[in-house]
């Protein structure tokens, strides 16, 4: 019983190392990417992952080895897994309107063509009005 | 055991914390400091949650929660304010053809 018990401290205190790597790993893309996509990227995604195994972590031991099973835990591990791919998202769209120039070797760019097809089609209408005739 | 396992975590998240910070002082565009600022916010919260465990207490779980909404809506407040910042200038624009 004693052995089970370190062994799960253990693997308890592995788990959050291991998202605590995870959160230096998004340090590293943040400082090394090229570019403010790839960036925000780096930082939304791995972030995420590794705040989560934190919290994950946090969360088994207080529910395993103190007896507490903290709601308030839960709540802030939903919070987050949600609202981080708004925020990246919401970011990198503010990037993207305000002109900031993707890499130099990207691609590829779809969001460029449909923000011009909405401009020359009229930017009174939200969506260009399908298989009209008259815009042809 | 779990303590020295603890500590090390909370070096590793320091660690990405300084890293966050040097974006943030060199980023090219202000994109690039709103993306760090809520990779810094986010890793504070992973540090309160290590400090919860180190301590034992549940005491800073409401930390937490509270820097989890403070960084989102940051986030989003920049973001919006940069994105509706060029949208209103457009809008001017209309108005004034």
């Amino acid at each position: 019983m004693e052995t089970m018990s370190k062994l799960g401290e253990l693997s308890i205190a592995l788990l959050i190392l291991i998202g605590a790597l995870f959160c230096a790993l998004s340090a590293f893309g943040l400082i090394r990417l090229p570019d403010v996509y790839l960036r925000s990227h780096a930082a939304t995604k791995s972030a995420t992952l590794g705040v989560l195994c934190v919290l994950a972590g946090v969360f088994l031991y207080f529910m395993f080895f103190l007896d507490q099973v903290s709601v308030k835990l839960l709540l802030g591990i939903a919070f987050v897994f949600v609202t981080s791919p708004i925020a990246g998202h919401l970011n990198g769209r503010a990037a993207y309107r305000q002109g900031v120039p993707l890499w130099d070797k990207s691609v590829r760019d779809d969001l460029q063509s449909a923000l011009t097809e909405e401009t020359q089609t009229g930017t009174q209408t939200l969506r260009p009005p399908p298989n009209e005739p008259e815009s042809k | 055991m779990i303590d020295h396992l603890l500590t090390a975590s909370l070096a590793v998240l320091s660690l990405a914390v300084l890293g966050c910070l040097y974006r943030l002082l060199k980023g090219p565009s202000m994109a690039d400091r709103i993306a760090s600022l809520d990779a810094i916010g986010i890793n504070l919260l992973a540090v309160v949650a290590v400090l919860c465990l180190l301590f034992r207490t549940q005491a800073y779980i409401d930390t937490i929660l509270v820097i989890g909404i403070l960084t989102f809506i940051g986030t989003t407040a920049f973001a919006r304010y940069i994105e509706r910042g060029v949208v209103l200038e457009d809008g001017d624009d209309e108005q004034a053809r």
